[in-house]
């Protein structure tokens, strides 16, 4: 057993490290208030280095980079707070184009994907089914060689600024859910197709996406016809190796203790200087420990060529659930001054502790709630029978 | 980099799980906390498979294993709460061994511990100026005891009384008096060689913790599935599945955090100390969070004597409070991450 990341993985953090002192501005972070979690800039850069193509697996013919590599950039990326979330939805993309597609989809899209150019979505929640994405209702009906598809799908986040969706149809209502569903790749300047803003409470943008008489050629289904549900698991599992979000709480203890160190109470003292506050910041930081261990953890099985499962979930619902409780603390610490948002000028940090409580339910719940990974840990860990 | 055992190491865990399994029964913990805590036989045993000196080097009578090979063991050593002083007799036989090397301890007592008797132990809290150490854990057995005395590192022999304060998790403590022990080394060096072997002590209990937890768990799963009410084994509801779930999930974090620290303890990494000291608090906390779910889950049968979940209960509790009150531990993680506390102005 030998924990500590071989000299390379943290030769290549140095190197990551350069690469967003010179790419990653103050002016990109902020943008992202608009609530686009994207830079276009960023994510071509990201792209130049040869970074998006090397976390596509070597198997699917992708750069292969070393899980431990990626985990590192992937842990650089949150740590530095860089708009990033297209790099994951485009690493996924390709790998499910690359793994299913074929010859057309793979030339026409691939090579725009991997060089930036080009940026997909997902489009599996629709406004019926989340969590019971095999429940999916947007219909895609054979016309002639082709297909037409009517429907309507919630949280298609990025679609506003992605050129393709890759979207969970049903092509079979009469059969058992997951044996009639279909997925295509969708472009999205494709007449019929609607895009409508979703505001959430927190900085994000989403998209509702409305599919009117979409005619589509054959040459854009993704995978057998009914056969979308092993597309989807293929996904899910490509979502393990690049789903980050594991260190979602290092730049709100950074302002927490900025905050500590530079607030003065009524009584002269410094927020840092008592024993709940430091209670709380030694806490959170023993909590960033546990994500990084879960973190190096899985990127080492990868590593040796161990495909992990459950750790993925496991990982999720420990960050997201611990992240939710740090951002409620560290409001808390602030009191009133820790409700005013970046608009205001005095506020701390640009409003970051505030922002990240209105931001921290949402890791709870997109890419599978922390329930439904309860119910996975307990059936897949702990074997305990499907539940009721 | 491997986060998993090697080969080597998985050997160890099976004999070592074996053994465990075989000889540290509910059946002999329960007697050990009928008596002062202790399992002679047991420590016999393990001393004849070499465990308490494993991680001494060779040249001093041990073993020549890592601290993370060790570390293996505490592990199965936790999951059965064995009545043995493994964790404390190992590091201060390390401590030892160590101080033998510049020859401020005798080699033969150096190697004697090694071998597993006398009995060593380290008081986890400096004893006062007068040299009384209170609650020592394994006082009541060792021979040996190790510690700080004002800035001195000190050693003591003495007779042990073989009695135990009465305690939660009938652990074998007891007050000793350092008044007489010899001097090994003062000032610095005494410290370091003191918050060294403490910083040993923290990761390996982390360790015994993550086994504990394992167990504790691994108990309340088998009863929930075999449990039957309304029709259903408990287990299919899913307030008990959640429950079960959160603890699993810290349990594995904790597992992953004890064994990076005890790795980085190894390595002699920047941050050791710190992450063995994380490692310790996450895994009391995630071991008290599982005992208490399966005890729950157990309804009234957890809470009955008879129910081995109630042993893994009290230890989970106990094990962390012999080094005091968490909130001071916690108190110098903040010193060393966050700085001094200010005073408040007058
Ligand atoms: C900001 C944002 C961005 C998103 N981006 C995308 C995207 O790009 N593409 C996309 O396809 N989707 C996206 N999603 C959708 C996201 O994946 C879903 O919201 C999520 O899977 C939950 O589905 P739901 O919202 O329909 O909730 P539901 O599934 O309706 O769940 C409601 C509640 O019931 C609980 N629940 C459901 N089933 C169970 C069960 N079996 N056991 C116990 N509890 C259960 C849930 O945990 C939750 O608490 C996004 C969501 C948000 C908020």
């Amino acid at each position: 057993m030998d924990f500590r990341l071989p000299a390379k993985a943290e030769a290549f953090r140095a190197e990551v490290q350069e690469f967003l002192a010179e790419h990653l501005t103050a002016e990109m972070i902020a943008a992202t208030r608009d609530g686009t979690i994207h830079s276009p800039e960023l994510h071509r850069a990201i792209a130049d280095r040869g970074w998006l193509s090397g976390a596509v697996p070597a198997e699917l013919g992708g750069g292969g980079m070393d899980p431990v590599e990626l985990c590192v950039l992937l842990e650089e990326l949150q740590l530095h707070q860089a708009p990033a979330d297209a790099l994951g939805v485009a690493v996924v993309t390709v790998s499910m184009i690359l793994e299913h597609g074929n010859d057309f989809l793979r030339s026409e899209t691939v090579p725009r994907l991997l060089s930036g150019e080009a940026l997909g979505c997902f489009g599996y929640s629709e406004p019926e089914s989340g969590s019971d994405v095999a429940a999916a209702r947007t219909r895609a009906v054979r016309d002639g060689g082709g297909w037409i598809i009517n429907g309507s799908k919630m949280w298609t986040t990025l679609a506003h600024v992605a050129d393709y969706v890759l979207l969970l149809t049903r092509t079979d209502p009469d059969v058992p859910k997951h044996r009639g569903l279909t997925f295509f790749v969708v472009p999205l300047d494709t007449p019929g197709i609607e895009i409508r803003p979703v505001s959430t409470m927190g900085t994000e943008r989403s998209n509702a996406t409305f599919y009117d008489d979409v005619r589509l050629g054959d040459e854009w289904r993704l995978g057998e016809v009914n056969g979308g549900w092993n597309v989807m698991k293929t996904a899910l599992k490509y979502e393990r190796g690049i789903a980050g979000g594991q260190f979602p709480s290092p730049p709100v203890i950074e302002a927490a203790i900025d905050w500590g160190r530079t607030a003065r109470r009524a009584d002269g003292t410094r927020p840092i200087d008592d024993d709940a506050v430091r209670h709380q910041l030694v806490q959170a930081m023993i909590d960033v420990e546990v994500c990084r261990s879960f973190a190096y953890h899985t990127a080492a099985l990868a590593s040796e060529g161990e495909m992990f499962g459950v750790e993925g979930s496991m990982t999720k619902l420990f960050a997201s659930e611990s992240y939710k409780k740090h951002c409620a603390w560290f409001l808390d610490m602030m009191g009133a001054d820790g409700l005013l948002t970046h608009d205001d000028p005095g506020a701390h940090m640009d409003g970051r502790i505030e922002e990240h409580f209105r931001h921290a339910p949402v890791t709870a719940i997109y890419g599978g709630t922390s329930e439904i990974n309860r119910n996975l840990v307990a059936e897949g860990w702990l074997g305990l029978p499907r539940s009721r | 980099m491997r986060t998993r055992y090697s080969e080597d190491q998985q050997a160890v865990a099976e004999a070592f799980g074996d053994l465990f399994a075989r000889e540290a029964t509910p059946e002999a913990v329960r007697a050990a906390e009928a008596g002062c805590g202790f399992d002679r036989g047991l420590w016999s045993k393990l001393a004849a498979a070499g465990a308490p000196g494993m991680a001494v080097p060779v040249e001093h009578g041990g073993g020549g294993a890592s601290l993370v090979d060790l570390a293996v063991v505490a592990f199965e050593w936790g999951r059965r709460i064995a009545p043995v002083p493994l964790v404390e007799h190992a590091v201060t036989a390390r401590l030892l061994a160590s101080l033998a090397e510049s020859g401020a301890v005798d080699t033969a007592l150096a190697g004697a511990v090694a071998g597993g008797e006398p009995i060593a132990t380290l008081t986890l809290r400096p004893a006062g100026p007068d040299g009384a150490a209170p609650l020592v854990p394994a006082g009541a057995v060792a021979d040996v005891v190790a510690g700080l005395r004002g800035d001195a590192l000190v050693v003591g022999r003495d007779e042990p009384s073989g009695v135990a304060r009465p305690n939660t998790a009938g652990l074998p403590l007891a007050d000793r008096d350092l008044s007489d022990a010899g001097i090994l080394a003062t000032g610095e060096v005494a410290r370091g060689a003191f918050d060294d072997a403490l910083t040993e002590w923290k990761a390996l209990m982390a360790v015994a913790y993550a086994g504990l937890t394992r167990e504790v768990l691994a108990m309340g799963v088998a009863y929930v599935k075999q449990r039957h009410q309304f029709g259903v084994p408990v287990g299919s509801f899913q307030a008990v599945q959640h429950g079960l779930a959160d603890a699993a999930t810290r349990a594995e974090g904790a597992r992953l955090l004890a064994f990076r620290a005890a790795c980085a303890v190894d390595a002699v990494t920047d941050g050791a100390a710190r992450l063995a000291s994380m490692a310790l608090l996450f895994g009391a906390e995630s071991a008290r969070f599982a005992a208490d779910r399966v005890l729950q889950y157990h309804g009234g049968y957890g809470y009955s004597a008879e129910y081995d979940v109630q042993l893994y209960y009290r230890r989970a509790a106990a094990w962390l409070l012999q080094l005091g009150e968490p909130a001071a531990e916690i108190a110098r993680l903040a010193e060393a991450d966050l700085g001094p506390k200010r005073p408040k102005a007058a």
